[in-house]
């Protein structure tokens, strides 16, 4: 189905938006990085380094990577570990 | 635009919230049984919250010309009580014949259990027996994509299902295409905070087409705007996207859906669409 906006009039409604939610990002950090402890080696951690990845790759679904990557593993074979 | 607002836990909300739905477009909604924030002592509590649904909130509904169905089971969350659960579901058939009351729902996963999915299998059971339609409730969170796969998996699994009469609500990007490829309608839950939002929901209309797909705002009593359904609507138009293309999604497609079941008696607002658009 098709868009009926371009992409240029996506970024002019969008531009403000995604700075926003970028400064929101970069001030998260900051607050991390001021504040005494560590968080280095707790896993979500990494899955946020590997969530900005996602967002810099140039693939069509990062929306759907973002959401697969902070999601439990299927396992196909659940039913017979339920002995359902 | 008129709407009819899929899936919305109307208990939860003031009198006032259904004012306010009436005035924003909406002329009818479809309540599922839910948790109440904490778990219920026995049989005769969901024999009363039944009650509520099918008589109390029709008629709170009706002050305001809101036409208010209903769908009933024990939800995934205290399905993790199974001999509770059990009594719940022989308890159900009573209010099946009710008018109004459109099948089993919201039944699905909370933790993605053992004891969830097989009180699940037995609500499938339940509604294969009374050839009724099925409402399913996905997970939030890490636990969706686990959870919506083995919801898939157990429905696939009882060949007497008629997949057009079964919706799976609160999908996400992850969670949309699986079941729609397998014939399934989609819902897609908007809240204020964490999950889906109208923008997004907007994007999987664009990506997936209108067809069997829904948008509701779950209106519970969590963070959660009764009113999400119109966001969507002035997401879309803001969009540039068709009034005809919208009115699929927010009223033409649950009254295809909804209209499947025999307890579906909806009267349609009289008066042509045109003179309330602008
Ligand atoms: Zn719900």
């Amino acid at each position: 189905m098709p868009h009926p906006m371009t992409a240029p009039q996506i970024l002019d409604r969008e531009f403000l938006e995604i700075r926003a939610k970028l400064l929101e990002l970069a001030a998260s950090f900051d607050r991390l990085d001021r504040a005494q402890g560590t968080v280095s080696g707790d896993s979500r951690e990494s899955l946020i380094q590997e969530g900005l990845k996602i967002l810099q790759s140039d693939d069509p679904n990062r929306a759907e990577q973002l959401q697969l990557l902070f999601s439990r593993q299927y396992d196909e074979n659940w039913r017979q570990n339920f002995s359902l | 635009m008129y709407y009819f607002d899929p899936h919305i836990h109307m208990v939860s909300r003031t009198t006032d919230d259904y004012e306010t739905l009436s005035r924003m477009g909406c002329v009818g909604m479809s309540e599922p049984a839910f948790w109440a924030g904490f778990d219920r002592g026995s049989v005769e509590s969901f024999r009363d919250y039944f009650r509520q649904l099918t008589d109390f909130e029709k008629k709170r509904a009706g002050q305001f010309g809101l036409q208010h169905f209903t769908w009933l089971c024990i939800n995934a969350k205290e399905a993790e009580n199974v001999s509770l659960s059990r009594e719940v579901i022989k308890m159900i058939p009573e209010f099946l014949d009710i008018p109004g009351v459109l099948g089993i729902g919201e039944i699905g996963l909370n933790k993605n259990t053992k004891n969830e999915s097989t009180i699940f299998l037995e609500h499938l059971e339940l509604a294969a027996n009374y050839e009724q339609q099925i409402l399913i409730h996905t997970p939030h969170l890490e636990d969706k994509y686990q959870g919506t796969r083995m919801i898939l998996d157990m429905l696939c699994g009882d060949r007497r299902l008629d997949h057009h009469r079964v919706l799976v609500d609160h999908v996400e990007e992850h969670t949309i295409r699986p079941v729609l490829e397998k014939g399934f309608w989609a819902g897609m839950t908007l809240y204020p905070v964490s999950k889906c939002t109208p923008q997004r929901a907007a994007d999987m209309v664009e990506m997936y087409g209108p067809e069997r797909l829904m948008v509701n705002s779950a209106g519970d009593w969590g963070p959660s705007k009764p009113t999400a359904v119109p966001d969507f609507i002035v997401e879309m138009r803001r969009r540039g996207h068709s009034e005809s293309l919208i009115r699929k999604v927010v009223y033409e497609n649950p009254m295809e859906f909804f209209g499947q079941s025999q307890n579906f008696q909806f009267t349609p607002p009289d008066v042509p669409e045109t003179i309330t658009e602008t």
